[in-house]
């Protein structure tokens, strides 16, 4: 998608077709901003505003109380401490996670594409359809693990589950990238006395940037959103920002406060849409790579 | 000696990834497809009854409720998302000059968590504050949409949620399925005399095929999948009437102390899921192989 050059313009149409498209077309962009407007605008407004106002209305009282609350004084949990600290979990877990996968995938196709042998097909099919399973099929086991490793309950234990399954995807983004890498500069450089590790770090890594990219975005956008892992394994002091914006949502008794809610989803929602700000093109190589090119 | 460790060092490179994938994959897939032959309740038991789990499992009302939520829900989210992606792209296609400004508005629900997206829908379609709300003091006072709080109906709004958050991916995959289409071709249909939209509906979406596998692929697993979603817009309620496969999963094992049925509804899943992805899998290894 990124840089191809428009087609021949197939619907010849006059004005009018035109005009229409574009109506079209706007009308979506309007549907896909709705929610974002939504919580946007209902995050700055007294409580009573939105029970007694019009939800897509600009606030009358514009306040920033909610996103205050939100941020370090609302009850989750037991405590009112607010989403601050299940952010810096969701930091201290997506950063270690999301280098570590990284870096082996990065080494994983390296050696598929420029170090072959007997059975690697093999290696690159298995860890291919780990990108595939649902993850109720490994809660079970991986419980006990973490169990076993002394692990529950903690980042560590999250950062270890977010590498194990995201391997899968980190080598086959490098995998691919480094098939298309010129075979005969390894020869060369084979020749000229270069071991394994020099080839990688002076001839494949610098030239990797993109790819490293679009695997950190990748793993950053799924292991920040992930739910089901944070969900599962984590307990009071390792819960994830998108546990605890859940918690908040849905088991606040009382009194909705709807406002709270909106800044707090878009606290949840603020890292991974900063990155896609700043890095479409690449966040749209990562979907589509992830959406198996073997 | 050192030429030996050079032989050796690929795999030892790759060999801690292959034990993990081994281990925590596939090991794991094993390890909960044993369970599913056990008694186990809160804690794993290793008696063997047969196939007791899986007579069981398709005996449960939230079961069935969870199979056919299923069905509804991927049915609808293949399509629409499938049909909006492609029409997107479609005219988008037609030399859009804003389209570096709305192509990213079409895709950012990507970025965000089913979570966000659950939180922000759940409370635009409450009856209380959002759309019925809206359209009353627009002075539409018929207007009824109490979906959400509906269980005829609370299924439908996860799809206009989850549409929502895909349909602007398949929207990529198809342009940049549209922009792969050789120019050659559309000026040849041109000169025969078509329209527009007969170049579409006659030559163009009939080669977009391989895209409508591919998002196909990519959406059913997603359904198959769907989780957050699901617990952050109606919490599998009303009742349990958004139950779907991974939810019933998660509270057959972790809160109603169902081990056994809950891994047998695992592997369920599981064999869904790899019916569709395995035989695509290998059908784009085997055609890259021959590339």
């Amino acid at each position: 998608m990124s840089g191809g050059t428009s087609q021949d313009v197939a619907i010849r149409g006059n004005t009018v077709t035109r005009i229409i498209i574009h109506v079209v077309l706007f009308l979506f962009a309007v549907y896909y901003l709705l929610p974002l407007w939504v919580m946007l605008v209902n995050s700055v407004k007294p409580l009573d505003e939105i029970r007694g106002g019009n939800m897509i209305a600009t606030p009358q009282h514009w306040t920033f109380e909610p996103w205050l609350q939100a941020w370090s004084q609302a009850q989750i949990g037991v405590q009112a401490t607010g989403l601050k600290p299940y952010f810096l979990n969701s930091i201290m877990m997506v950063v270690p996670a999301v280098a570590i996968s990284t870096i082996l995938g990065a080494l994983n196709g390296y050696v598929l594409t420029k170090w072959r042998f007997k059975g690697d097909g093999i290696v690159f099919a298995m860890l291919l359809l780990s990108c595939f399973i649902p993850f109720q099929i490994v809660l079970i086991p991986m419980a006990r693990v973490l169990g076993v490793l002394g692990l529950a309950g903690t980042i560590p234990g999250l950062v270890l589950v977010h590498v194990v399954y995201g391997l899968g995807f980190t080598t086959l983004f490098f995998r691919n990238y480094y098939a298309a890498f010129p075979t005969e500069l390894i020869r060369a450089a084979q020749i000229d006395g270069a071991g394994f590790f020099r080839i990688f770090f002076r001839i494949l890594l610098p030239s990797s940037a993109p790819i490293i990219v679009v695997s950190v975005i990748w793993q950053f956008t799924n292991i920040w959103n992930d739910f089901l892992f944070g969900a599962s394994f984590s307990d009071v002091d390792s819960v994830p920002m998108t546990v605890a914006l859940n918690n908040l949502v849905n088991s606040s008794t009382g009194v909705k406060e709807y406002n709270v809610h909106f800044a707090g989803a878009i606290l949840a929602a603020l890292p991974t849409l900063i990155v896609y700000v700043l890095s479409g093109r690449y966040f749209v190589r990562g979907l589509m790579a992830g959406a198996v090119k073997g | 000696m050192i030429d030996r460790l050079q032989q050796w060092l690929p795999r030892l490179v790759l060999a801690p990834s292959f034990i993990v994938i081994l281990l925590f994959v596939y090991g794991f897939i094993a390890y909960t497809g044993v369970l599913s032959f056990t008694d186990s309740k809160m804690l794993a038991s290793y008696d063997f009854v047969g196939f007791e789990n899986y007579a069981k499992l398709f005996g449960l009302t939230n079961w069935k409720t969870a199979l056919v939520n299923l069905a509804i829900f991927a049915t609808l989210y293949i399509v629409i998302c499938s049909v909006v992606g492609l029409l997107i792209a479609i005219l988008l296609d037609q030399k859009i000059r804003a389209e570096g400004l709305l192509r990213p508005i079409y895709l950012y629900p990507m970025a965000l968590s089913f979570i966000v997206t659950g939180t922000a829908w759940k409370w635009f379609l409450d009856p209380g504050i959002g759309l019925e709300n809206i359209m009353h003091l627009w002075g539409w006072d018929s207007f009824s949409f109490t979906w959400i709080k509906d269980r005829d109906f609370a299924i439908y709004t996860l799809v206009i949620a989850a549409v929502w958050q895909s349909s602007g991916f398949v929207m990529a995959m198809f342009l940049a399925g549209l922009r792969g289409v050789d120019n050659e071709i559309i000026r040849a249909a041109q000169i025969d005399g078509a329209t527009g939209i007969r170049i579409y509906t006659r030559i163009i979406v009939p080669m977009m095929r391989p895209v409508f596998l591919s998002a196909f692929v990519v959406l059913m697993h997603l359904a198959i999948k769907v989780y957050d979603l699901v617990i952050a817009m109606t919490g599998g309620g009303p009742g349990r009437a958004t139950e779907m496969p991974a939810t019933f999963m998660y509270s057959y094992t972790f809160t109603r102390n169902q081990m056994g049925i809950g891994a047998t509804s695992a592997v369920i899943m599981l064999m869904m899921i790899f019916a569709i992805v395995v035989p695509y899998v290998y059908s784009e290894l085997s055609r890259g192989g021959r590339r």
